[in-house]
């Protein structure tokens, strides 16, 4: 045992910490000297892109490293207690009754063979309490985490719960022995922004009721800001900025932290009023001897000094450090990208709809239920128009993609037309101009290149079966498309193993151009990718638009994403259309209520809260929609049985604009200027 | 949390194509090198293709030279694994058994590994309908017990090596289509596919050209393991009389021709070959592990 704590210890300091790992024979330095502490009741959050050391961060405090992972040097304590100095049984002790920790993935994070009941209560059997007291104390712990039949619950196993259900079952787990320490690792990454929105606000309302210290770790700034006192900037290994949140948002003095917060789409940003910015270069390699500051290859502000003498932590007022030789003029960091708005040359359409589908709809059998999940749909793409697909998962925005590229046969009677002519529901019946003129680019570039094939490979098979070139002709049009891309063509040999995430949603952008397309599906082409390559993927594809006057039906569960690229924005629930309308016209009042509650959930990353709509319950099961209205059940304005018992059709509220609704367009304006009751009954 | 697959977020430099490829080959191997289990495996098997390729120049006798007069010899410095039944000497045949056996065995496995991945792939790609019909004369064949199809074969095409071969190759088919099925389901559902489909690419390019490379792994590992069970069932297939045939110096067969003799005392021309069977098991089974564990990444 190591001396007893200090009244006034930190729930966790770093001090110093060194972790490296062995890879391929060679230790590599992950962590450099990340020094932080967390006062007892405080919430620390560590931001960062992936590859920074965030993760390991979190690992690292539990000492809890994978084999090949060693701390090399500096100190952990957590709640006092020196965990470097203990033994192995002491520190599985310290994790048993002092800390928590919560997961990306909740689904992975339970046990699929065993009861919700047991997992939970197991907390308690193993702190000492009989099995009923056990079995009591878990029903309450869920109760407290807002789960309705805790009962109910208890009995289930985890994959008969939702990934939110789950995620509330873990932190009731975490939360159970009172933890001094809870570590949250991107905790809500995997769930819908409706979903996020309510676990976030059961930690923060947890973390009020246990005073527990949090350790935040999310590659978000939105939810960093929304959830943290104060918030640590890690790159490559190293803290490069500390300091309150607010502080470190609002007056950020890293050039790194000014670029990341120049990455994000944020206060109504639009394709047509400026690119968005981004951060050149790549995160050094992982262990790489860097001799001066980590971030020196790829800052807009670079003096010598910066690549030979590594910055200290420099206090710059307020509680908030930055490690930059120059953090007064970080803010003046210059722009990447020009901030010029990207000018469409391809002339905007006449208003002709390229792509459309009337009555689309989709039934799939599933153990002898009938699951609709696309229901009567009727929707037109325009030349060079960006519609905006958004909704929570399971609204039908991946299954209507599919359908339009025929990859999934639409129902019998469903229409879809391209250029005024009726396009086969199977692939394999269209043509090769029409197969040619819808294409797609995929959420996840590591699923959607072959990683055995090489990049030429990938790209000149695209433009044989599509275009039909070879030989020579062929191997200049990959260059001009690798070029529009901005792909580096000595890097064509390549797998994509070897390619960066940005790089390989580049190549798959480039194929699905190969075959110069009418309408491109984008099924949230940067939801895996790193804010900073996010924003230099969105401009891509605004200037590939411009240039070539392609269409866009562009699928993203991130609004500010969708509202960059949007010029018209559907609103799916349970496979039905929602709201329909100009960009902006969704985006502010008056809005279907659905839509009001999905953009209420949107956390923001200057932190300002908003009324937040809590949208009660689950989504519905396809096979059993609710009555009338389909939102009903859920609806925070729902006005009373005419919602339950008609459905409204979609109509025409104001010019372009379209809802299914009962309200109209005046009443829900007014009613919008305040936020809505909290529903008391829910209704049948 | 991985190691090797730790996003740096850095494009390796403009290296030659391949590379990457190349270093997961060259870990594969290393791997390989550092796994006792595997090199014993391998030594050992090593020892068995140098008795096939060398069988008579390494054998102090004939094997096929009877000699009546001194029969079913007990081991002895003359005779290392005494004589058998027409005095033939059990250590130069034991040497020279290695022969067809690592012939027919590999033989038959690839057969086996070619005819089971093509219908793997088939029934996961197609799925629906041409895995429902597939997969059930799948399952016919599984029920069919290997020896019944052996007598059923050896009767209708007669019996020689080739015969070996072929029943074996049809009887692994349908283990192995299983496996590869089960992975090909899992691949297909992977958005290369999708995209493959999105430029018109035909069936059989989806299928042979981007998903076999992908299921390569374990394919590899099924034909190992594979090749450990085809030694024991060719063994078996000889020592009923439905494999390779005498007087051929085949271990099956040695066996077959004097387990009756054990009970007057005379086991050396039987349990010298049981061992060399054995012992080729084992030793392949061991290379199985180690190709195993060297490409579950």
């Amino acid at each position: 045992m190591s001396a007893a704590p200090a009244a006034t210890a930190h729930a966790l300091e770093l001090d110093a910490l060194e972790v490296a790992y062995r890879v391929r024979g060679q230790w590599r330095r992950v962590l450099r000297g990340v020094s932080l502490q967390i006062a007892e009741g405080e919430s620390y959050g560590l931001v960062g892109e992936s590859g920074c050391g965030k993760s390991t961060a979190a690992f690292a405090a539990l000492r809890y490293l994978p084999r090949n992972g060693r701390v090399s040097s500096g100190g952990i304590r957590v709640a006092g207690e020196d965990l470097l100095a203990m033994s192995d049984a002491d520190v599985r002790r310290l994790r048993a009754t002092k800390v928590s920790m919560v997961y990306q993935n909740p689904t992975s994070a339970l046990n699929p063979a065993i009861r919700i009941g047991e997992q939970v209560a197991e907390v308690f059997t193993i702190q000492g309490s009989s099995e009923d007291e056990a079995g009591d104390r878990a029903r309450e712990m869920l109760e407290k985490v807002q789960i309705s039949d805790p009962a109910g619950v208890m009995r289930r196993y985890p994959h008969q719960l939702s990934g939110g259900m789950n995620q509330r079952v873990i932190i009731a787990m975490a939360l159970a022995k009172d933890p001094a320490l809870l570590i949250l690792d991107e905790p809500t990454t995997g769930l819908d922004a409706t979903v996020e929105s309510e676990v976030l606000d059961l930690v923060a309302a947890m973390r009020k009721e246990f005073s527990s210290s949090v350790l935040f770790i999310s590659h978000s700034l939105e939810v960093i800001a929304r959830m943290c006192d104060r918030v640590g900037v890690l790159y490559a290994g190293r803290v490069v900025e500390e300091g309150p949140v607010g502080e470190v948002f609002d007056n950020p003095r890293h050039p790194y932290a000014v670029g990341l917060l120049r990455c994000i789409p944020r206060g109504g940003a639009r394709k047509d009023k400026g690119r968005l910015d981004t951060i050149p270069g790549f995160l050094p390699g992982l262990g790489a001897e860097l001799a001066g500051c980590v971030f020196a290859d790829r800052c807009g502000l670079v003096q010598d000094i910066c690549r030979e003498k590594e910055p200290d932590l420099l206090d710059v007022g307020n509680d908030h450090t930055s490690r930059c030789h120059f953090h007064e003029k970080a803010q003046s960091l210059p722009r990447v990208e020009s901030p010029a708005p990207v000018k469409s040359e391809a002339a905007d359409g006449d208003g002709t709809p390229i792509l459309l589908t009337r009555n689309m709809r989709k039934t799939f059998h599933q153990d002898g239920h009938d699951v609709r999940a696309v229901e009567d749909l009727t929707l037109e793409l325009g030349e060079g128009e960006t519609l905006g697909l958004v909704g929570e998962s399971g609204s039908g925005k991946t299954t209507l993609a599919r359908l339009l590229l025929g990859l999934t046969e639409p129902d019998e009677g469903s229409i879809v037309e391209l250029d005024g002519r009726q396009l086969a529901g199977k692939i394999s019946k269209r043509d090769r101009e029409q197969v040619r003129a819808v294409q797609i680019v995929f959420q996840n570039p590591d699923a959607a290149l072959n990683r055995r094939f090489s990049i030429h490979r990938i790209i000149a098979r695209a433009l044989t079966m599509l275009v039909g070139t070879k030989g020579t002709a062929m191997e200049s049009r990959l260059q001009d498309l690798a070029h529009s891309v901005r792909f580096d063509v000595r890097l064509i040999r390549q797998r994509p193993a070897q390619l960066s995430g940005g790089l390989k949603q580049r190549v798959a952008i480039a194929r699905a151009f190969a075959g110069e397309p009418r309408v491109v599906v984008c099924d949230e082409p940067t939801s895996a990718l790193d804010v900073s390559v996010q924003a230099a993927i969105l401009n891509l594809l605004a200037e590939l638009q411009a240039e070539k006057g392609t269409a866009y039906l562009f699928i993203s569960h991130d609004l500010g994403v969708v509202r960059y690229l949007s010029d018209r924005i559907a609103v799916l629930y349970l496979g039905r259309l929602m709201e329909l309308g100009d960009a902006e016209t969704v985006f502010g009042p008056p809005q279907h209520p659905y839509t009001e509650a999905l953009l209420s959930a949107v956390p923001q990353a200057d932190g300002k809260p908003r009324p937040r709509i809590r949208l009660e319950g689950e989504i519905p099961s396809h096979a059993d929609p609710p009555s009338g209205c389909v939102f009903h059940t859920r609806c925070p304005r729902y006005i009373g049985d005419i919602c339950r018992d008609e459905e409204p059709e979609l109509k025409e509220v104001e010019p372009g604009h379209h809802w299914r609704c009962h309200y109209s367009a005046e009443e829900l304006r007014e009613l919008q200027q305040t936020a809505p009751p909290q529903r008391e009954e829910s209704a049948p | 949390m991985s190691t090797a697959s730790v996003d740096t977020g850095l494009p390796a430099p403009a290296a030659p194509a391949g590379d990457a490829e190349r270093a997961a080959q060259r870990e594969r191997f290393a791997l390989l090198r550092s796994s006792k289990t595997f090199l014993v495996g391998a030594g050992i098997l090593g020892i068995f293709v140098i008795c096939a390729i060398f069988g008579e120049a390494l054998a102090p006798d004939d094997p096929y030279a009877t000699n009546p007069l001194n029969d079913l010899a007990a081991p002895s410095s003359d005779h290392w694994f005494g004589t058998d039944r027409v005095g033939r000497d059990v250590f130069s045949r034991v040497i020279v058994g290695a022969r067809d056996i690592l012939v027919v065995a590999p033989a038959a496995t690839l057969l086996g590994t070619v005819i089971g991945t093509a219908l793997g792939l088939i029934t996961g790609y197609y799925r629906g309908a041409v895995d429902d019909v597939v997969s059930r004369v799948i399952d016919a064949f599984l029920a069919i017990p290997v020896v019944i199809l052996g007598i059923l074969a050896i009767t209708a095409l007669g019996p020689s090596n080739l015969t070996v071969i072929i029943v074996i190759g049809v009887v692994f088919a349908p283990v192995i289509a299983r496996t590869v099925r089960a992975a090909v389901l899992q691949e297909r559902e992977m958005e290369y596919v999708a995209a493959a489909q999105l430029r018109n690419e035909k069936a059989p390019y989806v299928m042979f050209a981007e998903i076999l490379p992908n299921v390569m792994g374990p394919v590899m590992v099924e034909f190992t393991v594979r090749l450990g069970y085809a030694v024991f069932t060719v063994a078996t297939l000889s020592f009923l009389g439905f494999g390779i045939q005498p007087p051929a110096p085949d271990w099956g067969v040695q066996v077959y021709e004097h387990y009756g003799l054990i009970s007057g005392g005379y086991w050396w021309p039987v349990l010298f070959p049981a061992l060399a069977i054995g012992i080729l098991v084992i030793a392949v089974n061991m290379i199985a592990d180690g190709i195993a564990k060297a490409f579950e990444r």
